[in-house]
């Protein structure tokens, strides 16, 4: 999504929840919509399985209209809406398999270089073919959306709240219960190991 | 014999360290500095660098191929029920 689509989101999200807080019903099915589709996003990207990302993003937005009354900052809206989403995943989690998250490791994350012929160059895909700002084609969202859940769960968490939600760095650890350079340091691992993913895969689209 | 690989030079692996704070904007100014004066320097460190912002762009907003489910009527009701019941409470 481009900056100023999301920019204009997140302002339409502060606006229906400030309608919410003076008592707008008008505003309900607004906030819902804007919401649902969002939620059932993430669950299903941190749950992996369609029917829990459809149950845990039910249940937190029962939860949000439950809780309405806790919101005093309505320019946090989507923070707070999400940290009841991840709370939301990690009672779904807690009931299922619990896997050890792993750690990642830069050097595994740094790409190797290329023969040596004189010049210096990277053993890594041409990244220019990639779409910037048109539909990604179907592929490529499987390939991203694989990049992503691949992740250990601690790094995910991170990369789904900061680049997917676009949360600050701050809301992010307040939500993770981190401190920020924990973010920065999971955040930039995360980012790594995506690219390396998505270069893997586009490697062999360009073979 | 093979061909022969070099490791990455240190200021290579230095800078890649922190890439994402540099993405971000997120990095001391003498830091960026010296930072973008490698990058003039160095091809490799560029090309690869595109490659962390074009992955830091497709995450932006990315949804999965699923289409979420319509909200049940019923469900939007025991939402609005909710949200009706927390007002109440409030005033």
């Amino acid at each position: 999504m481009s900056a100023p689509a999301a920019s204009f989101e997140k302002e339409a999200e502060i606006a229906l929840a400030r309608d919410l807080m003076a008592g707008k019903l008008e505003a309900f099915d607004r906030f819902v919509e804007a919401f649902h589709g969002r939620l059932f996003q993430y669950t299903l990207l941190v749950c992996g399985q369609r029917e829990d990302a459809e149950e845990v993003a039910q249940d937190t937005l029962l939860k949000v209209f439950e809780n309405f009354g806790q919101l005093r900052e309505p320019e946090r809206v989507r923070a707070w809406v999400f940290r009841i989403a991840r709370n939301a995943c990690l009672m779904k989690r807690r009931k299922s398999v619990f896997a050890p998250s792993q750690e990642l490791s830069l050097d595994e994350l740094m790409p190797s270089p290329g023969d040596h012929t004189g010049e210096r160059r990277l053993e890594i895909a041409d990244w220019s073919a990639l779409p910037e700002e048109e539909v990604l084609r179907a592929e490529l969202r499987e390939a991203i959306q694989d990049a992503i859940q691949s992740l250990p769960e601690m790094y995910k968490a991170v990369l789904l709240l900061r680049d997917v939600e676009e949360l600050t760095t701050e809301e992010t650890a307040g939500i993770l219960e981190v401190s920020q350079d924990v973010v920065k340091t999971r955040l930039h691992r995360a980012r790594l190991a995506v690219r390396q993913r998505l270069d893997a895969y586009l490697r062999v689209r360009q073979n | 014999m093979g061909p022969r690989k070099d490791p990455p030079p240190p200021e290579c692996v230095e800078l890649f360290a922190q890439l994402s704070s540099y993405l971000d904007g997120d990095i001391p100014p003498e830091e960026r500095n010296r930072l973008e004066e490698h990058l003039c320097g160095c091809p490799p460190c560029i090309e690869f660098l595109e490659s962390l912002r074009r992955t830091v762009g497709l995450c932006h907003g990315f949804e999965p191929d699923a289409a979420p489910p319509p909200v049940a009527s019923e469900f939007r009701q025991r939402l609005l029920e909710a949200f009706r019941k927390v007002r109440r409470e409030a005033e």
